[in-house]
């Protein structure tokens, strides 16, 4: 592991001390390496606002180019799934496409529809680009990397700001005066709100077991190794991944869950009257908010930073972390690109009947473990690991045959 | 059954509505049929057990031509059960073309019935739906008929080019 | 007594329904097959009626056939159904080779090789046509991936029907009296030979991949929620709007013209009419959605069965095309009907003698089954309504003419 990520890129900060990670930055990256002359007048305040400025500017500039990346690698990989090539043309093996595609999105004329809502129309687009990406405010990227903000409610903030996002889509369809944006908006709200319920269960036995909202603090309860990891801590957390993540897929409007934007159905939901530049910052918010939710999946349940083994950096780090992510990201794909879509009731059905009770249940068994284990040790975390073990046998042998449904050829 | 048969069936019970039985023509032997009668004709194929005629395959409007002032009605029937057909229809002069519909014997016919309204003109009473089907709503004339004269502009565009 | 009843009726009225909006589904949507559109008036998700419109396709088949010979309106019926477009030339010529037989005054017989290049050229196109169908349906329900695994099949399927006629997709191929010999295939030729293989080679790439769709598209269990019990048609149902093929054996209709009505040779080949069956332990109910599309999944099975028949028998010596002087059937109607890949293709043909028809009407099988979509459409979703009408497979090119 180079330790550019680790201690000289980004320089090592103790947030511990101070009130502030910014003065601190200050005080002790800064000041110590300006003239003598300067170093004594230099105005803290001053310091501060620049330093979060510089920060912000780095995300702000650094950020969107994932879903560049992003869209190309979903291109990519239906090519593979679909026998065929993808974007070749544009830059060496069409790497340059999602570029060529963004600038030319640049330079489309941006309509605006007469009988519309002038001003919510222009506002939507905003409002979901900026909560998707305000969201990366609160992602530990790494240990040696100081989150912008650093906040003792981190999983909290991240759930009310996702939030925001739906106000954005239904601004959008109501906005745009036609008739397959509402429709598609007012599914996507149904859609969110109702799958926001068991995604903040599913984040809330993470939560009872690490005792604090701040993600490095979730971080940092996992260093122990890949079986200190949260989704193999209790039986209930493992299932609350699995809940997480699919809840996580509907939150971001993915195939099976892409109701919202059904092309085939109501021809593009919210966005169907956007062009140009408002469609783009649609599409980025898209692929950003799914790269957001696989980061906090990871956060919460896959170690963060943290590596397979204590005191390796296998799978550690910041590329450890964004490797787990950019797998989590394939998931997505890969279910998008195999999947066909659930209809308006099953996905309601999936969520209301199966998704709660579940995550109410994890909640009830994840308090319980708590009280049984008061401290987690190899015997709680070894008697988690053969539950889930036998678990999957279990569900395999019974429910798989069951869910592979293979009829049988019809004679005639 | 043989349309024979049939023919001989409907001529026992129908009496004067049944006007012939075409054979020296190539092809199916044709039952004619007095146009009011035919919904009654229709019903009694569908509802006897003998005849049983399930499914109407073809419902078509033919016109013969200006010289003989007629739009004829083809009704092509078939009976899965007993597995055999037979040919109805039924001619009626251009000025005052109408008939009973068979919609609500067979619903095949709810739509074919629309297009020979559409193409030739003629009106199926009883039907609960009568709309042009293929052409605009706006369209004006009967286009299958043999004296039917193209317009020279619709809604302003150009029609023979 | 009256009192009650009164007061009854002052209670007041449950309104169970929110305001109606209308949407026009099409004639531009991306899953409409073409130029259909819907007038869906919904209740939220739900549709309280779908009320079809077509027309927007209407090339005036019927009345440009009024002024052209017969040889002359087979390309005409290319532009029909354009999926499957040998099937549609194959049922024209059947109906005026039927009507030219009646006069016994003239003799011609369809030949040998002739026949059988017909059957083998349209089932090969039954299968092409039963790809796009299966690939849509795909689509239709969100899977984009089968779709193009049926286009890179049918890709396979489209040259060789390139290299028989020269087009792939509006070939007319078949002619009145026999097949188009634009492409000269010498009997027992090496050309001959080589195609035969890459028919054969096609089909042992192929068979083992109907398997393989049906494990990722029609065993499915998303696909089969969305599709399983949605939209049954009853077999009356079926027979009463006139629901032909597919559709009709998708109702549990045990009925195929090629079996039950032989033209042509198909009585000489062994081949299952594949029908559906209410499957409880998953949820398959006769008539639905998932019957329909698996009884398409399943004929393409039947067709690979007779092409192999053909290809074992090998294609017999003699000329393609009957001698025929001119093509001027007798005064007299006929009604034929032959079983293309969306079902019942009949063409009503009234000729008084001369070289041109009267009258001709091409009876589309899609024409009748989308008439029932009005019928099943009520009280279902919108996402149901785009199941109806990729499991009724329609074409609008057919529908519309």
């Amino acid at each position: 592991m180079p330790e550019i990520f680790s201690e000289g890129f980004f320089p090592k900060i103790n947030l511990q001390e101070g009130t502030n990670w910014a003065t601190d930055f200050v005080r002790d990256v800064i000041i110590p390496r300006l003239p003598e002359a300067v170093a004594g007048h230099f105005p803290m305040e001053l310091g501060t606002v620049l330093v979060m400025l510089a920060f912000a500017g780095i995300f702000v500039a650094v950020v969107p180019l994932l879903p560049l990346v992003l869209v190309l690698a979903e291109r990519k990989v239906a090519a593979r799934f679909q026998n065929r090539t993808g974007p070749m043309r544009v830059g060496p093996w069409g790497t340059l496409q999602t570029l060529a595609d963004g600038i030319k999105l640049i330079f489309k004329e941006d309509y605006i529809p007469p009988q519309g809502d002038k001003l919510l129309f222009l506002l939507a687009p905003y409002i979901i680009f900026a909560c998707s990406f305000a969201v990366f405010a609160a992602i530990p990227f790494g240990d040696g990397i100081p989150i912008p903000s650093d906040f003792n409610i981190g999983i909290f903030y991240i759930m009310a700001i996702s939030s925001v996002i739906v106000m954005g889509v239904i601004m959008a369809g109501w906005s745009s005066n036609s008739k397959w944006s509402l429709l598609g908006s007012l599914r996507s709200a149904a859609q969110i709100v109702s799958y926001e319920i068991p995604l903040g269960l599913s984040i809330l036995t993470v939560v009872m077991l690490v005792e604090s909202l701040g993600m490095r603090d979730i971080v940092n309860s996992q260093s122990g190794g890949i079986f200190t990891w949260l989704i193999f801590r209790t039986p209930f957390t493992f299932i609350a991944f699995f809940i997480f993540f699919i809840s996580s897929i509907a939150e971001v409007n993915r195939t099976p869950f892409d109701l919202p934007e059904a092309e085939s159905e109501i021809v593009a939901g919210f966005h169907t009257e956007y062009s140009g530049m408002r469609f783009a910052l649609f599409f980025i918010a898209e692929y950003a908010n799914m790269f957001a939710v696989s980061a906090i999946g990871v956060t919460l349940f896959l170690g963060g930073w943290q590596g397979v083994l204590p005191g390796y950096d296998f799978l550690g780090g910041f590329p450890g972390f964004v490797i787990k992510t950019l797998g989590l990201v394939f998931m997505m794909m890969w279910l998008r690109w195999t999947l066909p879509r659930l209809r308006v009731d099953q996905l309601m059905n999936l969520c209301w009947k199966y998704f709660i009770p579940i995550s109410f249940f994890n909640i009830l068994g994840t308090g319980i473990w708590g009280l049984i284990f008061e401290k987690d040790d190899v015997w709680s975390i070894g008697i988690s690991c053969a539950i889930i073990y036998v678990g999957l046998i279990g569900a395999y042998t019974v429910a798989g045959r069951n869910l592979v449904r293979k009829p049988e050829p019809q004679p005639s | 059954m043989k349309p024979e048969e049939i023919y001989k069936t409907l001529a026992d019970k129908f009496g004067e509505s049944i006007l012939g039985f075409d054979t020296e023509l190539a092809g199916d032997p044709i039952i004619q049929i007095v146009p009011s009668a035919i919904a009654d004709v229709c019903q009694y194929l569908a509802e006897t057990d003998t005849l049983a005629f399930d499914s109407l395959m073809c419902l078509s409007g033919v016109d013969l031509g200006a010289k003989e002032e007629e739009l004829s009605v083809v009704y092509h029937l078939y009976a899965m059960q007993h597995r055999h057909s037979v040919v109805l229809k039924t001619s009626m002069p251009k000025t005052d073309a109408h008939l009973p519909s068979v919609s609500h014997i067979w619903k095949t016919a709810d739509w074919h019935e629309r297009e020979t309204y559409d193409l030739y003109g003629i009106l199926f009473e009883g039907h609960t739906d009568l709309r042009r089907i293929l052409l605009p709503d706006d369209w004006e004339g009967y286009p299958l008929r043999k004296d039917y004269k193209e317009p020279d502009f619709y809604r302003g565009m150009r029609v023979p080019y | 007594m009256e009192t009650t009843q009164q007061t009854e009726s002052k209670i007041i009225e449950l309104k169970p329904f929110t305001d109606e909006m209308v949407v026009n589904m099409g004639p531009q949507h991306p899953s409409t097959h073409g130029v259909l559109r819907l007038e869906l008036r919904l209740d939220g998700e739900v549709v309280r009626e779908a009320i079809p419109h077509i027309g927007y396709l209407h090339r005036c088949f019927e009345k440009h056939s009024e002024n052209l010979s017969y040889p002359q309106i087979i390309p005409f019926t290319d532009r029909m159904d354009y999926v499957a477009a040998m099937n549609q030339n194959w049922g024209f010529c059947l109906a005026v080779e039927k009507l030219m037989a009646a006069d016994e005054s003239k003799d011609f017989a369809i030949p040998e090789r002739a026949e059988y290049l017909r059957v083998l050229i349209c089932e090969l196109n039954r299968i092409a046509s039963h790809l796009l169908s299966f690939g849509t349906y795909g689509m239709d329900i969100g899977a984009f991936t089968p779709f193009l695994y049926a286009f890179r099949d049918r890709e396979r399927l489209l040259l060789l029907f390139e290299k028989i006629c020269g087009a792939r997709l509006t070939y007319n191929y078949i002619r009145i009296g026999g097949v188009s010999e634009i492409i000269p295939m010498e009997p027992g030729s090496i050309d001959e030979q080589n195609y035969l293989d890459e028919i054969e080679s096609f089909l042992d790439y192929f068979e083992p991949k109907i398997d393989e769709y049906n494990d990722l598209l029609t065993s499915n269990s998303i696909f089969s929620e969305r599709t399983m019990g949605v939209a049954v048609m009853s077999a009356e149902m079926a027979l009463s709007y006139g629901a032909t093929g597919p559709n009709i054996r998708g109702s549990g209709v045990d009925w195929d013209l090629r079996r039950d009505e032989p033209y042509s040779i198909y009585d000489r080949f062994d081949f299952d009419v594949p029908v559906a069956k209410d499957i409880p332990e998953l949820g398959a109910v006769v008539g639905d959605c998932w019957s329909r599309y698996k009884v398409r999944m399943d004929e393409m099975k039947e067709s690979v069965r007779i092409v192999r028949q053909i290809l074992a028998e090998g294609l017999p010596d003699g000329p393609v095309m009957a001698d025929l002087k001119a093509v001027r059937p007798p005064k007299g109607e006929i009604y034929f009907r032959s079983e293309a890949p969306r079902g019942e293709l009949g063409f009503y043909i009234v000729s008084d003698g001369t070289p041109k028809p009267v009258r001709l009407k091409g009876r589309s099988p899609c024409f009748s089954a989308l008439s029932a979509l009005q019928e099943l459409s009520r009280g279902l979703m919108v996402a149901d309504i785009i199941a109806i009408i990729g499991s009724i497979d329609i074409v609008m090119g057919e529908v519309d003419r």
